[in-house]
Order: C-alpha cells, then structure tokens, then sequence
C-alpha cells in the first residue's frame, strides 16, 4: 500500500525530513508522526499479540494503538506527536513480544 | 469567604475543552483564579480542537455549522489564558484527597486542590466487530480528528459505521472536504427516529442541521443504510482493511469495498478521575451506561469534586458550555461566594432542554447490545491484547466470573493499554449476554492509576 492517509487540503506547508526504520521520510510541518507514516505507508507498527499490523484507531490519546519509538528507545504516541526534522524514528517495538494468536 | 481567603483557595479544573474554558471563565469573574490542567497541547477540546500552526482553513471549512461556536470559545480562551494559571500538555494521572499526579513532558509533579471540576470529556463508544482490530479501522471521533486536525482522510474509500448524531456529521465532513465515502451504514432504523421526534423536537435546529447532513450524503450520492446489521470487518492482519460485510434491513447481506472504516456509537465518559476520587457512579438507563453521579449542577457525591461536560454526562457540546458556567455557579455558591441566580437558572433551563434533547438521541440512535449477544466466539473484543469474545465467555462459564473486573481479571479485557475505554463496555455486555442477566448487573470496570500509561523515564519534580 502506497499510502492509508490521504492529504485534502493543507499541501502548502514547508518540509520536514525524518527517519523512519532507516530509510528517509519527508513530511509537512505540523503533521503528527501519524500523518507522516500513514500517508506513505499502510500502517505504524507490528501488533505484540498477533501477526497483525496496526495503524492507530483513535488519534485522541486514548487507545495507545500508535506507539512508534525513537532510536534510542523513547515511546512516542504517533497521534499526538509531531514530526521534527531530523527524528529517528523505528517501528518495531524494543521490548518483547507475546505472540498469542500468530 | 473574605477576597484573601478566596485567592488562597485552589480550584483546579481538569480539561479546556467547552466545559473547562466557559467553567475558567465563570470563576475568573467572580474573582477566582483557577488552574486549568489540559492533556491536550492546545484548549478546545476534542470537539473545538484547533489546527496547528501554519495551516489555513477558516473556521467554516474546519466547523462547518458550529463555526461560531468555535470561534467563540477560542477567543474566550485567548482573553482568559494569560489571566488563568494554565498548564498544556499536562496529564493527570492519579489522584488523592487534595491532590493531583500530574506528567508534563517527561515530568512528575504534583498540584493540590481545594476543589476539583473534572470536564475531562469523552471518547468514542464502541461496539466491537469481526475484524476491527484491522489496520485502517478507526473510531468516528478519530477520523473526524483527521480530517479536522491534520486536513487528511483515514482512507481512499471510507465506511462510515455505527449510529449517532456524529456519523452523519463526519460522513458530510468527509464529503464536502473531497474523501471518497464508500458508505454510511447506521445500525438504527428509521421508525426509531420517528419515535423520538417529540424528544428531538426539543432543539428543532439541531434536528434540522442533522437532516441536512443527511440530504447532502444523499445529494452526493453516498450509499446511506438504516437498520443495518454489520457482521465483519474483511482484509488480512498485514494489509488491513479491504472492505465491510453486513445485512441491510431487509435482511440482504451486503458487501462494500473500502480501505478505511469508522466505527462508533455515540460516546463514553472519561470518569477515570472520578472513580478514583470515590465519587459515587450511577446507571444511566436512557444510554445503557455507567456515569458519574452528580446533581443538576455538577457536584459529585464527594465533597469538593465537581463534573461538568461530557465527562460528567453526554449531552454535547453546546450543553458542556452550560454545564462548565452551571458548575462554576455551584462552586460559588458552595464557597458562599455571591453569585449570580439568575444566570444560575438561565443555564438550568437550558440544560433542561439539552437532556431532553439527549433522551431523544438515545431513543433514535440506540447503543447496540444486541450485537454483543451476536458476536462470533472468533471476534476479537480486545483490540490491545487481541483476546476473543469467546475466551471472554469462558471466564463466564468455567471460571463463573460474572462481574466485569472478576472476567477482566481472568480474561485480561479490560486491561490493556486503553484499560478498557475500548472494549470494556461491549465486554460488559458479553457476560452479561452470557450470564443471563442486565448489563448493570455485571457491574462496570474500576478506574485504575495511572489512567493512561507512564514513561518508566519520567522524572519527579517538586511542585
């Protein structure tokens, strides 16, 4: 999948560079890390409990559906942060995983 | 209560939203100067949510018909915000008698309070499916927040699902901004909405602004669907969503491709806080819900802690603005400050007209426990730890836990990274589906601190 997200309206805004699992992402300013990964890709991270992807599902702060990481291992909710040039960001989650239902 | 006294008597309020900002602004001009805590980095609330800087829609693009309204209370904001204690990006997440665990930005602290006004709103209701825990399922409120927040559509082709008021607002959101809307499926049917009319009737031109949604999804030529049953979410745990099964009305099983689907049926209120304080919680029958109990004006059953807004019961929000000047007034009048009676029975009045206006919404667009009753032992009904209806229901049959924090702890729903604001409610209808019996009698989930999840790395602070 090219991107989930798709941009309306709002496209004028300067560009923000980050990384995300060793590869460059551009973004727009003011986009939460959500945007940024979901516009160019079909989900945020591996689901610890099953075989599944996950893409976040409230973007209020509420369900921590949207965890990403920073390299140096800081929990970031995708929905409520935003980009800024030069994050490193990975998506694989650093501490174990409970393989329930793969 | 002499000017002194008054100065040194801490009111904190938990949320900025319309409760919290009108609440603020009721008490700074009766000379109290509050505290306003807000999770949030900017005020307004889920449903006033500002747009972050730099980007350019005007407040009719972004609000549609409540454009004023937002208008309105940000630049009550703007006024108030140098003149108020306010503190952004600030979490409470426990508390004790008195006092506040708040974490701001990596930092603990703590805040004492004399008294407390909770306007800490709500997240969306949700009633689980076969396949939601698919990546590109996403509650009604969040895709609204999207769109409203970051001008972006959750998917190519939408589906809109649920019932309420708000899946006809964001699905004509979704349409006037340019997204596909593949459908807008309501799980009530019509003759439910006839029904309620005398009690809709009560706030005619929201009822009026309601049809108009409707008549521009049909206008744009949007499939809309009453009465549906939806069965299952369909796609694969790597790609997600690909599309949405369900029966129409008249009973014909319907597919519908989409890449995105939002779900929800109307709110749930966030009484975390609430519950921890040891207010008491009441039953509500008209939502088939559990809420804080408080008294017209929005004191709790605890001394000193008060609730307005959603949080405190769902009405919306136009009835939290009442309710945050409502509860200030009580405040006052507690602290037997002056304060004015007339405004005092003004905003009752209004919110009179308000919970009428709610009565009605629930009668027309009903919580759907039927469908956790109908829920396949496969379907997941937690999202966060993946555990299905059926092992739910084993709890209930093997282990005999028919009380909803005895199963959570068998079952682990409930005890996730949402802690239960996703599934807790529809779990509760499982047992008591299972068990036989009401839905209230299974009881309703605990709060537990922290009420949303903490950074190990946070680093304590003093006050």
């Amino acid at each position: 999948m090219k991107g989930r997200f798709v941009r309306l309206a709002e496209q004028g805004r300067p560009t923000v560079n980050l990384t995300v699992d060793g590869a460059p992402v551009e973004a727009l300013q003011g986009d939460t890390l959500m945007v940024a990964l979901l516009t160019q890709g079909g989900s945020l991270r591996q689901s610890e409990f099953d075989s599944g992807r996950r893409a976040g599902f409230c973007l209020m702060g509420a369900c921590q559906d949207c965890w990403v990481w920073t390299r140096g291992g800081e929990r970031l909710r995708a929905c409520s942060n935003e980009v800024r040039d030069g994050l490193d960001i990975v998506t694989t989650q650093p501490e174990a995983t409970w393989p329930l239902h793969s | 209560m002499a000017t002194a006294q008054l100065n040194t008597h801490r009111v904190v309020i938990v949320g900025a939203g319309p409760a919290g900002v009108r609440c603020a602004e009721t008490l700074l001009a009766a000379g109290i100067k509050p505290i306003l805590v807000d999770e949030n980095r900017r005020d307004g609330g889920q449903i006033y949510r500002r747009q972050p800087d730099g980007f350019t829609r005007d407040y009719s693009t972004l609000y549609g018909s409540e454009a004023d309204k937002a208008k309105h209370l940000h630049q009550t904001f703007d006024r108030l915000r140098g003149a108020i204690d306010y503190r952004p990006d600030t979490l409470v997440w426990n508390l004790t008698p008195g006092q506040l665990c708040c974490a701001n930005q990596g930092r603990h602290a703590t805040l004492d309070y004399d008294a407390l006004i909770l306007c800490t709103g709500a997240t969306d209701r949700l009633m689980p499916i076969e396949g939601w825990q698919l990546a590109g399922t996403y509650s009604l409120g969040g895709a609204q927040i999207a769109l409203k927040n970051q001008a972006v559509s959750i998917g190519h082709r939408v589906v809109f699902m649920g019932s309420g008021p708000l899946l006809y607002l964001v699905a004509s959101q979704y349409v006037k901004a340019g997204a596909t809307v593949a459908a807008v499926l309501d799980t009530s049917p019509f003759s439910l909405r006839l029904k309620a009319l005398p009690k809709l009737l009560a706030r005619p031109g929201l009822l009026w602004t309601g049809m108009k949604f409707l008549a521009q999804l049909y206008q744009a030529k949007v499939p809309v669907h009453l009465g549906v049953k939806p069965l299952e979410v369909l796609g694969d745990a790597a790609n997600g969503v690909a599309g949405v099964r369900f029966t129409t009305g008249s009973g014909k099983a319907v597919t519908v491709q989409a890449d995105a689907v939002a779900l929800g049926y109307h709110l749930r209120p966030e009484t975390q806080l609430g519950d921890l304080a040891g207010c008491a919680m009441a039953f509500d029958q008209a939502s088939s819900q559990w809420w804080l109990a408080t008294d017209e004006a929005g004191r709790t059953s605890v001394n000193g802690v008060y609730a307005a807004g959603d949080g405190a019961k769902i009405r919306g929000a136009d009835a939290a603005e009442h309710a945050g000047r409502r509860v200030a007034l009580a405040l006052l009048e507690d602290l037997k400050q002056p304060f004015n009676a007339g405004l005092r029975d003004e905003e009752q009045k209004a919110l009179g007209v308000m919970d009428q206006f709610r009565l009605g919404l629930a009668e027309a667009f009903p919580w759907p426990a039927e469908q956790a009753k109908a829920l396949p032992d496969s379907a997941i009904v937690c999202r966060c730890e993946m555990i299905t209806a059926g092992e739910l229901r084993r709890t209930v049959n093997e282990k005999g836990a028919c009380e909803v924090n005895r199963a959570k702890a068998f079952s682990r729903v409930g005890m996730g990274r949402c802690q239960g604001r996703y599934c807790s409610q529809a779990g509760a209808e499982v047992i008591a589906a299972e068990a036989g019996v009401q839905v209230q009698e299974v009881g309703r989930q605990r709060g537990q601190a922290p009420v949303k999840p903490l950074s190990m790395l946070i680093e304590e602070v003093s006050p």
